[in-house]
């Protein structure tokens, strides 16, 4: 066969033999660095890229795993039902370490190298705070699943945005009024000396006062105590009840050492069950908590009332009725919070929709119609209840459960309405400039 | 170490990986542009932390409290006081001398695995009391310094740090400055000094050397440099934590140094260099990047067991400062 093309003739003009060798060591290097090959623009038929900030390790990493879950399972559904904007959703995944200097770095890598379409996806909230400025920077939309104040708070950028879970101000805010009326009046407040408790601290005692109670005294406990019975007597005799926020390991000791001071006498308690997620409430030494209340984003075990859009939920997360994996029943999921990630991802649906996304050039667009957005229905996208959108603050707010462990189970009893939760905004961000 | 150094070959080495670094601007991709602007400053965090363990033969636990000092001293200045960029980078600066002069007159009466928890525990205050004073620090969560925070103006030149190349440049500033000091220091007298000190207090005392000066001066270097360091990552990055604080940012430098090559001038860019990359490859690979880290570890330890350019030093290129 002949080169009548003269492909092969390096003699031909165009194709030196420097250029031939430029060539080879270009592609050469491609090969052996795939992390430095500029990836091409996405194509309008391109899968659209959500850069998933994962806490994979370090401390977030139980959270981390069913964030996981729950966004593949939606991920899938969105795209076995045509995809967004008639493209099919592709999730890359980079572990942040549970590290805020980490986190920033990962926003970096998905904007510059995986350019990925947005951000998405991060509970810790000094991961949100440290990668904040960076999704400022570059410009790149940052939906976070973190219930912290932060975003709400206006201390962030315009492109952070929180329209899947409810934040803890309006959370702590919303329970306040069932705690007044029905487990106590004067309220002792244990939580941990930190930004989380802080949050409690700082907002549960105007609610409990419009709610007509009173919080008699505030223990922090500083982040590093094993031991907490030498705390045990600054509880004021008169304590109602005992609001606690432990979170971390310790809570199993907490608990423990609380049922061995008080023995059957103590005041009530009502708990945040983040303290317990991933953890099964029926583990050796949280006995004392049988009877105790908690608040739950999404109810951790089934209940009676469940719409068909719940149990559709829990189904596809793989979920069973007591809330731990359908593979593995010791393997107790988020639930409180991890339903945060299937509908913010319906939301990025929903705006990326809305502002006729395309790629990148238009995630000014994007931001101005998530901003626009004000209520999302209870449904398949929205299974933990309806909510109510706030573009100024970039915060959504919803209902909060409250439930009952007994038996074994935590069983829903109450759930508060979203104006409960709502407060009045101290910041817009619609005033920054895209 | 020095003997049969050629002083040309040395800084004629620094000139280059300094061009180097300048010319990666131009030609690096964003992402790790914008990473290596990151590991310039953390190198230049560790050469703070080399010139005390590598040249003085100190080893500390707590050096995070310096690069906080700096971040703290900068970002809250700014965060609260409005103070400019140049002037927040001084207070970051102020903080760093003044915190390593109390902590070297107090840590350095004790020395050995004694220094090693003193300097921990001084760190551990420093990182509880950032947790304390949440109101003023943010605690846990930290704070966001906002990009109009971060612009200097300089006349009429703007120099916005929030812009790539501008903040990359900046960095690479901050560390070649560091860089030749440190190549400066560790060939003057006093460098020898160190050394003499690391290799035998008592014989360097009996010559008539005051040790105890020496080492302090040691100490309050490397705190400014760790310190200039936290006040850069603060204003080119934006973000004031306690994490930076904490006794993980302590153990990293030591880390990055003894990959490179403890007492190598441009060990902590290798080792620093070295970690992140590995870290950023495998975790695109597997969650379980930290075993993968950890044999290469294994690995550089049985065949470089004086970190890379500390081996290559003793094997091969003996010129190497």
């Amino acid at each position: 066969m002949t080169d009548r093309q003269g492909f092969f003739d390096l003699s031909k003009k165009g194709i030196t033999r420097r250029t031939a060798l430029k060539g080879l060591v270009a592609t050469g290097s491609g090969l052996v660095a795939p992390g430095f090959v500029r990836y091409s623009q996405a194509q309008s038929s391109a899968p659209i890229k959500i850069g998933f900030q994962c806490h994979r390790t370090g401390i977030g990493a139980a959270y981390g795993r069913w964030y996981e879950k729950t966004t593949n399972a939606a991920i899938k559904l969105i795209n076995d039902a045509g995809g967004i904007n008639g493209r099919q959703v592709e999730i890359v995944i980079e572990d942040d370490g549970t590290d805020a200097g980490r986190g920033a770095e990962v926003v970096g890598k998905f904007a510059n190298q995986h350019k990925t379409d947005i951000v998405y996806g991060t509970l810790f909230s000094n991961v949100v705070i440290g990668s904040a400025p960076t999704a400022g920077e570059l410009k790149i939309p940052y939906y976070v699943v973190s219930e912290g104040y932060h975003v709400a708070s206006g201390k962030l950028n315009r492109y952070c945005l929180q329209p899947g879970i409810t934040d803890v101000r309006a959370q702590v805010t919303s329970v306040a009024p069932w705690i007044a009326a029905n487990a106590g009046k004067k309220v002792t407040m244990v939580f941990p000396d930190y930004a989380f408790g802080y949050d409690h601290r700082d907002y549960l005692p105007p609610a409990l006062k419009n709610a007509g109670a009173e919080v008699v005294a505030q223990i922090a406990i500083p982040p590093t105590e094993s031991s907490f019975t030498k705390y045990f007597p600054q509880i004021p005799a008169e304590t109602d009840v005992i609001y606690h926020v432990m979170v971390g390991p310790a809570v199993l000791t907490f608990v423990k050492e609380l049922g061995e001071f008080y023995g059957s006498n103590g005041p009530k308690l009502f708990g945040f069950i983040d303290s317990l997620e991933a953890v099964d409430v029926n583990s050796p030494g949280l006995e004392y908590l049988n009877g105790s209340h908690f608040w739950e984003g999404a109810p951790r075990y089934a209940q009676a009332d469940d719409s068909d859009a719940m149990k559709a939920y829990r189904a596809a997360v793989g979920i069973d009725d007591n809330g731990a994996s359908t593979s593995d029943a010791n393997d107790v999921s988020t639930a409180a919070h991890m339903f945060g990630c299937w509908e913010t991802l319906y939301v990025i649906k929903k705006a990326m929709e809305d502002s006729g996304y395309k790629g990148p050039e238009d995630r000014a667009k994007l931001i101005e119609a998530t901003e626009a957005l004000t209520e999302f229905a209870e449904g398949p996208e929205h299974p933990q209840g309806k909510k109510v959108f706030n573009g100024k603050i970039h915060q959504v707010f919803g209902s909060q459960n409250i439930s009952k462990l007994e038996g074994g189970k935590l069983t829903v009893v109450h759930k508060t309405s979203i104006e409960d939760g709502q407060y009045e905004p101290e910041a817009d961000y619609t005033t920054q400039a895209l | 170490m020095m003997e049969g150094s050629s002083p040309a070959k040395a800084y004629l080495l620094h000139v280059a990986v300094i061009a180097l670094l300048f010319v990666l601007n131009f030609i690096l991709p964003a992402y790790h542009h914008g990473l290596l602007a990151r590991i310039l400053v953390l190198a230049t965090f560790a050469m703070g932390y080399n010139l005390l363990f590598g040249y003085v033969g100190l080893l500390s636990l707590g050096h995070a409290m310096f690069f906080a000092a700096g971040l703290y001293g900068a970002g809250l200045g700014v965060h609260h006081f409005g103070l400019s960029v140049p002037v927040a980078f001084m207070a970051a600066l102020a903080c760093g001398a003044v915190l390593s002069l109390v902590i070297g007159l107090l840590a350095l009466r004790t020395s050995g695995v004694a220094f090693m928890i003193v300097t921990m525990m001084f760190a551990q205050v420093l990182a509880l009391a950032i947790l304390y004073f949440a109101p003023l620090t943010g605690g846990d969560q930290g704070l966001v310094l906002q990009q109009q925070e971060r612009v200097v103006h300089l006349g009429d030149t703007v120099l916005d740090l929030t812009n790539p190349t501008a903040r990359y440049m900046v960095a690479l500033v901050l560390f070649s400055i560091v860089l030749l000091l440190t190549l400066a220091v560790v060939r003057s007298r006093f460098g020898r000094v160190l050394i003499a000190v690391r290799e035998n207090e008592e014989r360097t005392r009996m010559l008539g050397y005051d040790t105890f000066a020496n080492k302090l001066a040691a100490v309050v270097i490397s705190g400014v440099i760790c310190a200039a360091a936290g006040g850069a990552y603060a204003l080119l990055f934006g973000y004031v934590g306690a994490n930076f604080a904490s006794v993980q940012y302590s153990i990293l430098p030591l880390l990055w140094v003894l990959l490179g090559g403890a007492a190598t001038t441009l060990g902590p860019l290798i080792g620093t260099l070295f970690m992140y990359y590995i870290v950023d490859i495998t975790s695109g690979y597997t969650s379980a990047y930290l075993l993968i880290v950890g044999i290469a570890l294994i690995l550089l330890v049985l065949f470089f067991p004086k970190g890379i350019l500390g081996t290559l030093r003793q094997r091969w290129v003996r010129w190497l400062p």
